[in-house]
This record gives structure tokens, C-alpha cells and sequence, in this order.
């Protein structure tokens, strides 16, 4: 850390932080309130998130979001990296052009309109709406996001590698099982995480493709805020953002280590 | 002493009786418009250390991923042993290939990576542990088996890329430039390490290079290549010394040539090359006529240069030094003839000062014998 930091810096780079987390820092200030008014301070208190241990409404939704965000991760990681590997791999096929183009489309599609079409196909189809729906239609959205992370990995992956496997007595499957998906777990795995990510915080999309039994976090959260800021959303928040948090620093801990073990071996291997 | 009989030099290539491993018939290869292979007729026998050499883009390693099964020929069949290769895919094939970048595989040991086509073919544990040892030892890195590839260095990357290409024990052995990535000190004394493990595994080898002195080194047979055509087939001395086009001669090594016309035909023939110069007279195998128009090609080697003409060479020629290349061991002189031409001269220092007796725009005179240059038609 550099001491002799210029006001300038001091000042952009506290003006910065605080635009940043000031909002969540409130909130998570909050959510120790003893008084029931959000905005009022009336003394330190956990009793909000004894509260919200007992809404059996929030941990229902919790428990839906969760699975909604595990299965359709998991389902649009699968098909994503397909997806990817067709894209990069095969240089021509019909309908590549269109097939490259449509993948992508989801990114910039708004969420409404994604989340209408999906409500209209499913009804179309006479698919009840419910946790299926919500499966259904995240794993749709999020698997563009894994391509996208995936064939970004794949684009610079040595082509004779799977090469070398063929050459040493392997099926094309065999190639790919012992030799490329190992080699971009890293990107698979963090295609992962982001459509998890995607699934738990996405409203849009679901508040079209849920139904009556199946609401998600978001959704319960969002619909509880109509009705007025409750501290409990605020205990609910905080608990979010911790978990987030110690995730993030989890992983930049975890690759840190591993950029560092990396190097010392690289300079033993070069002795 | 015994007096057994010296053994025959290898060359089935000059045996009618000899089965080729591998036989291209006809092969052509297209991609697109583009024709990287034209028409290619070529055998390969057991035992071999085949040399494919040419210049980027000759298609001498899409001839090779032929082989491998990455590539499938447009026109024509590859037998290897008598079958039709076309339709077996790369990993049922007894070839196989050590690649350019080596492609190990990052996520595995060294020890891994030679196990790797082992354990695809269902071997037992023990077979496979013998053999990896094996292989170990014949590319000495013992000591490396623990290491990842990214943890030794370029030398010896190379040699787990061959040891993992031989554990199978192919019938046939690709290497697709395996010298590239090395430098020239470490190069040389792995042709000669390649050299050697190829005699006692006695694996037929095809080796895909750009570098002349590689192939000449390493190879039996060298195959020079230029735009998806054969050149020459032949041993590398053949090629050196007896080149069938200009494309050879100038590809492999130093040459000078000279074009002119055939104007006398006798015992020797004589090629005028200049308006008054005295004609270059030479021995030649082909058949010419006068008046044909030909090149003349001599290595700077063959060359001797002196103050005064040699008074045992028929040809002698005055020219001045224009440029001289001092490499040590040898030096280079291009010697301007008085006629335009340049020819090159090579000169052995012997002695440590002897290469100062000729200097910039010294007069010198060019002899060289009968037997010392070819004659080419094209």
C-alpha cells in the first residue's frame, strides 16, 4: 500500500467506495435495529433474523430458489458447453451462421420479453406453471452466459491436444472425457457459478414463469416490499450479502494460492 | 577375426523383393480450390527414417496427418501393410505421432502422459508400469516422472512427447517438426539421440522437417517436396550430390549455377554459359543434345580457389572476390566471374592465418574437375 497517497486519489477513491457499498451498508446496519421502522435507530438487536428463521414463507422460497439455481445451472452448463464446443470446433455446418447468432441472442434480449415468451409457450404447451417453468426457463437464459465463458476458453485451447488423444487410442467421447474437459474444468466451473449466480438473483423471468406454489426468493422478496420495507428483508439482505461476500473472498483466496503454488513449482521445474 | 561377411548396407528401396510399409498411390489432396497434394506416388519401408523436406506449405505435413488419420486423401489410397488406411480412424491405427508443440497433456505427470495410450488400450497395471519404465529409461527422465510438463524444460518436454509416442510401440513413428522448439546446440545432439532410439526400437520413422541439415542428418531417405509435388526421393547423399532439378540443388545446401547451352557432346560435354568465356567441360549421365539449353550446378565445396589455375582440373575460370563469409572452420568467397556470373567457393582454414591470403577484390582463380558439378535439364 503506497502511504503517500494524493488528495485527489484519497478523495476519488472514498467517493468511489462509498457510492459502492454506502446503500449496503445501511441496509446491513439496519437489519441490527431493534424498532420495527426501517429508517429510525432505536438500539442493537438480532431478534430480525430470529424472525426471519421462523417465516416459513422465506424459507420456503429459499429452498426453491436454491434448487431452481442448482438444477438449471447444472442443465445449462451441460448444454452450454456442447453448445460451445459445436461452435468452436465444427468450422462449418448448416446453419452454423444462424446457430452462433441465435446463442447469443439472449444476452441482449430484454428479460421481459424473454420471460413473456416463455409464460406464452408454456401455457401454449399447457405446461403448469411451478418449479419446472422457472427450471426451464433459467436454464434457457443462463446457458448463452456458459457459451459465451466456455468457447472463450475453447477458442484458445491447442487443437492437438485432443489430437494427441485420438492418436493414442481414443474415441472422440474418450478425447474429450480425459483430455479437454479437464484441461477447461476452470471455465466450465466458473460458467457455472454464473448461471447460478444469474438464476438466484433473476426476477423478471421468474415472476413470468412461476407459479402459485413455486415463488422465489426475489419474488417473495420483491412482493413483501409492496407491503413495506420490513427489517426482516434487511436480516434477509444481510444474510445475502455475507454469503456473497465470503464467496468472493473464498475464491480470490483460492486462486491466489493457486497462481502462487503454480510459480513456485514453474521455478523448481526450471532448476 | 572372423571373416563374416560385411553386412549389406540398408537400402530396400533398391530391393525388388522388399514390401513396402506404406504406399501412396495417386494420393491427391484438396482443399477447396487449394491443391495441397498432387498425384503423390511413394513407398516407405519397415525400418525406415523417412525424411519429408520442403519449405512451408509444401504439404508435406498434411501428407504426414494423412497418415496419422486426421486427414483423408481427395484421390488415390495409402496401404499400409497391404491395407487400405482411408477408412480407419486416428485411434485404430498402429501410428502414432509426436506433435510440433509436443501436446502433452497439461493436466497429467510425465509418468501419466506415457501411461496415457496404454491405458486407453486396456492393459494390465503391471504391463503398463513396466513399460513406462521403459520408455523412462530409453529417453533418460527417470527423474521427471512426478513432474507436470509445465514444472521441466523444452528439452525434455520433447522427450516425454516421444517417449509417449513410442509406448505403444506403432509400427510407424510420426514427428511432425520435433526439433523446432530447440535450440541448434541441443537439436543436434537430439538427431543423434533420435537416431539412436530409432535403431533399437527399430520403429519406422517419418519425420516432417524444414531444416535440410535435420532431414540430411537424421534421415535414410529424404523426400524433398515443393508445392504438393516430390522432387526427389532418394538418400541424402544422392540428393546432395546428384540433384535431379535446380529446385533440389539450390534447396539442399550451397550451390552456384550456371545457365548456358550445350555446345560441344564427346566424352565430356561443354556448356557455354558466357560470350567468350571458355566453356565449363564436365562428365554427365544424362543424355544431351548440342544446342540444348541447361544449368550447371556446382557446390562452393568442390571448388578450389587459388592465385594461379590448378594444373590438375579441367576447368578454370578467373573472377574477383566480391564478398567473403568467415565461419570459422570455413570460409565462403563469392567470387565474381569476369563474364557476370557469381560463384560461390568454399575454403577450409586449416591454418589459423591462412584464410587472410585472399581479401575484397582479390583476383583469383576457380578450378574445379570434371567429375565436380551437375548437369540439369530443368
Amino acid at each position: 500500500m503506497k502511504r503517500n497517497m494524493s488528495f485527489f486519489n484519497a478523495t476519488s477513491l472514498s467517493l468511489g467506495l462509498a457510492f459502492l457499498y454506502l446503500p449496503m451498508l445501511l441496509l446491513m446496519i439496519y437489519s441490527f435495529n431493534e424498532s420495527r421502522l426501517v429508517t429510525v435507530w432505536a438500539g442493537f438487536s438480532t431478534k430480525w433474523y430470529g424472525e426471519l428463521l421462523r417465516n416459513q414463507q422465506f424459507l420456503d422460497a429459499a429452498w426453491v430458489t436454491l434448487r431452481v439455481a442448482v438444477v438449471s445451472s447444472t442443465i445449462a452448463t451441460v448444454l452450454g458447453t456442447m453448445a460451445a464446443w459445436v461452435l468452436v470446433r465444427e468450422r462449418r455446418f448448416l446453419g452454423r451462421t444462424l446457430f452462433s447468432g441465435m446463442i447469443y441472442a439472449p444476452l441482449v434480449m430484454p428479460e421481459v420479453i424473454t420471460g413473456l415468451s416463455l409464460l406464452l409457450l408454456f401455457i401454449a404447451i399447457g405446461l403448469d406453471r411451478g418449479i419446472l417453468t422457472i427450471i426451464l426457463a433459467h436454464t434457457t437464459f443462463s446457458m448463452c452466459y456458459v457459451s459465451v465463458v466456455v468457447s472463450s476458453r475453447l477458442v484458445t485451447f491447442d487443437r492437438s491436444l485432443e489430437e494427441a488423444a485420438l492418436d493414442l487410442g481414443c474415441s472422440p467421447m474418450q478425447a474429450f472425457g480425459f483430455v479437454t474437459l479437464p484441461i477447461i474444468a476452470p471455465a466450465v466451473v466458473s460458467g457455472w457459478l454464473l448461471a447460478f449466480t444469474l438464476s438466484l438473483d433473476d426476477l423478471v423471468i421468474a415472476s413470468f414463469t412461476s407459479g402459485p406454489s413455486s415463488t422465489t426468493l426475489p419474488i417473495k422478496i420483491f412482493s413483501s416490499m409492496r407491503l413495506g420495507v420490513s427489517p426482516e428483508i434487511n436480516a434477509l439482505s444481510t444474510i445475502l450479502i455475507s454469503i456473497v461476500a465470503v464467496g468472493v473472498v473464498v475464491a480470490a483466496l483460492v486462486s491466489k494460492r493457486q497462481i502462487a503454488r503454480r510459480e513456485t513449482e514453474e521455478r523448481e521445474g526450471q532448476k | 577375426m572372423d571373416n563374416k561377411p560385411a553386412p549389406a548396407p540398408f537400402a530396400p528401396w533398391n530391393d525388388p523383393a522388399a514390401v513396402p510399409l506404406i504406399r501412396f498411390e495417386g494420393v491427391t489432396k484438396r482443399f477447396g480450390d487449394f491443391t495441397a497434394l498432387q498425384s503423390i506416388d511413394l513407398q516407405i519401408y519397415p525400418k525406415e527414417f523417412f525424411a519429408l523436406l520442403g519449405p512451408s506449405g509444401c504439404g508435406k505435413t498434411t501428407l504426414m496427418r494423412m497418415l496419422a488419420g486426421f486427414e483423408s486423401p481427395t484421390e488415390g489410397t495409402i496401404w499400409l501393410e497391404g491395407k487400405n488406411i482411408a477408412p480407419v480412424p486416428p485411434n485404430k491405427r498402429p501410428v502414432n505421432m509426436m506433435f510440433q508443440s509436443y501436446a502433452l497433456f497439461p493436466h497429467l505427470t510425465v509418468w501419466d502422459n506415457i501411461a496415457f495410450g496404454l491405458r486407453r488400450a486396456g492393459q494390465d497395471k503391471n504391463t503398463i508400469k513396466a513399460r513406462v519404465e521403459e520408455m523412462l529409461r530409453l529417453t533418460r527422465l527417470e527423474q521427471f516422472a512426478r513432474r507436470k510438463p509445465h514444472q521441466i524444460s523444452g528439452g525434455q518436454r520433447q522427450r516425454v512427447a516421444l517417449a509417449r509416442s513410442l509406448a505403444l510401440g506403432p509400427k510407424l513413428l510420426l514427428l511432425d517438426e520435433p526439433l523446432g522448439a530447440l535450440d541448434k546446440k541441443l537439436r543436434q545432439d537430439t538427431q543423434f539421440e533420435l537416431m539412436d532410439i530409432q535403431e533399437k526400437t527399430g520403429t519406422t520413422f517419418v519425420i516432417v522437417t524444414h531444416d535440410q541439415e535435420e532431414a540430411m542428418t537424421v534421415a535414410s531417405r529424404v523426400a524433398v517436396m515443393d508445392a504438393g509435388r516430390l522432387c526427389q526421393v532418394d538418400t541424402p547423399q544422392n540428393i546432395y550430390e546428384t540433384p535431379n532439378s535446380r529446385y533440389v540443388a539450390d534447396f539442399i545446401g550451397e550451390v552456384s549455377i550456371l545457365e548456358g547451352r550445350v555446345a560441344a557432346v564427346g566424352e565430356e560435354i561443354a556448356i557455354a554459359y558466357a560470350e567468350g568465356a571458355k566453356p565449363v567441360m564436365t562428365r554427365c549421365a544424362e543424355t544431351v543434345a548440342p544446342g540444348q539449353s541447361v544449368f550447371y550446378a556446382i557446390r562452393p565445396e568442390k571448388i578450389w580457389v587459388g592465385a594461379e589455375p590448378h594444373p590438375d582440373r579441367i576447368n578454370s575460370v578467373e573472377g574477383t572476390i566480391v564478398d567473403i563469409g568467415y565461419l570459422g572452420d570455413v570460409s565462403t568467397y563469392h567470387v565474381r566471374l569476369d563474364s557476370g556470373q557469381m560463384i560461390k567457393a568454399l575454403m577450409t582454414n586449416a591454418e589459423r592465418y591462412a584464410a587472410s591470403r585472399f581479401t575484397w577484390n582479390d583476383r583469383v582463380w576457380l578450378s574445379w574437375s570434371r567429375h565436380a558439378g551437375v548437369v540439369l535439364a530443368s
